[in-house]
């Protein structure tokens, strides 16, 4: 597992008010920093440390992860959507790099 | 007359609570239709070769939790699909000094459909050779790059991504004609018991499938759904993997991935399961 890669899984269609299912991966090592590597030294830890989703402009999501979370980190919630907007899905990796991801949602 | 008749009932019991066990087992009415669309068969009527050892044919998938099963019915959920699709960036990612990727010759990978329900085929040479043998092949020979690893992540996605392009497709080995001595020590292997243990294949997925080897549910052994995502490798796992772990498990001195015994032995298994549709990358525990 090298590259880091996010998915993102919206249904295709909600009417206003719906509440939907969102789905969303992110490919990541989720090293936790306890292991050693052949010559006995320890792995740095690099996990992916927090998650957030905003939708429309309005943070519906936010959370921690921990180094006991497995790798490739898959997270499913749900949004109630009054009207159409964008999804705006954000990763911190400990090592500083943050990774985005958007995605438009008609609300028909 | 009374004592005939009471044994009689008695070994009838037997011979019930037996074939029940190993039949009620694999979730009897699951059904494996991915993203709700494709539908693709668990069961099958078992190949003639098999001489009647099995009364049906069952994809492991059907031996696995609920959790599992479900995991594999939709491709966002599949782990697996992570190595398929990183695959496919490898596949029109040039390398080696040829300068050439996978697709220069190939097109698009949908161009191998059908490649991995054939696996393992002999080659023009007339030696057995798996999809990695193939994979390796076109990177020393055409594109002049480092082979791959057998467990290599190179490996782990190119196998994912051929896999999922056979997805639905009977496994078809060819087991006459010239893999017909390959195939034959295949199933001689299959039959032979090894390790401190003394266990060979059969004793575990032909006489005792639908049983439990302490906390494993034992599956017929069915090889349609490598290369597979194991939640326990929490990584793709080849089928020569798994056979070296099988063996490692019998206390026994394995074979490694890649060798000639294996390739022998993966023939013979596919063409138990003849009939069943690759899975491409299926899940398992």
């Amino acid at each position: 597992m090298s590259d880091v890669r996010p998915r993102i899984r919206l249904p295709r269609s909600a009417k206003a008010g719906d509440v939907v299912e969102v789905k969303t991966l992110i490919s990541h090592n989720m090293e936790t920093g306890l292991r050693r590597d052949g010559s006995g030294e320890v792995i740095p830890r690099q996990i992916i440390n927090r998650f957030t989703c905003e939708y429309a402009g309005k943070t519906v999501i936010d959370m921690d992860l921990q180094p006991a979370i497995s790798a490739n980190p898959y997270v499913e919630f749900d949004v109630k959507v009054e009207g159409s907007g964008d999804f705006v899905f954000t990763w911190y990796d400990d090592n500083g790099e943050v990774y985005t991801e958007t995605q438009s949602f008609e609300v028909g | 007359m009374k004592i005939t008749t009471k044994l009689w009932a008695t070994a009838a019991l037997c011979g019930a609570v037996l074939t029940g066990t190993a039949h009620a087992d694999p979730h009897p009415d699951a059904e494996l239709i991915i993203e709700g669309e494709l539908h693709l068969a668990t069961r099958a009527a078992p190949p003639e070769h098999l001489g009647g050892v099995l009364p049906e044919i069952y994809s492991g998938w059907l031996f696995r939790t609920d959790e599992t099963r479900t995991l594999q019915m939709d491709d966002f959920d599949n782990p697996g699909m992570l190595f398929a699709e990183r695959g496919e960036d490898r596949w029109y990612t040039a390398d080696g000094s040829a300068g050439q990727s996978c697709a220069d010759c190939h097109g698009d990978p949908e161009s191998l459909a059908g490649v991995r329900a054939v696996m393992p085929k002999v080659n023009e040479n007339g030696e057995l050779w798996s999809l990695q043998n193939y994979v390796n092949n076109c990177r020393t020979e055409r594109m002049g790059a480092d082979a791959w690893g057998w467990n290599s992540d190179g490996m782990k996605d190119m196998t994912a991504l051929i896999s999922l392009q056979s997805r639905g497709m009977p496994v078809a080995v060819q087991i006459d004609g010239e893999a017909a001595e390959f195939w034959e020590r295949g199933r001689e292997m299959y039959y032979t018991r090894f390790g401190q243990l003394e266990l060979s294949c059969a004793n575990c997925h032909e006489d005792n499938w639908g049983r439990m080897i302490r906390a494993d549910h034992l599956s017929q052994g069915m090889s349609n759904g490598f290369p597979t995502y194991r939640l326990k490798n929490a990584s793709i796992v080849s089928l020569h993997q798994r056979f070296r772990g099988c063996i490692r498990d019998t206390r026994g001195e394995s074979f490694p991935e890649g060798a000639q015994e294996f390739r022998e032995l993966e023939l013979y298994v596919s063409s138990r399961g003849l009939g069943l549709p690759v899975e491409g990358v299926s899940v398992r525990q």
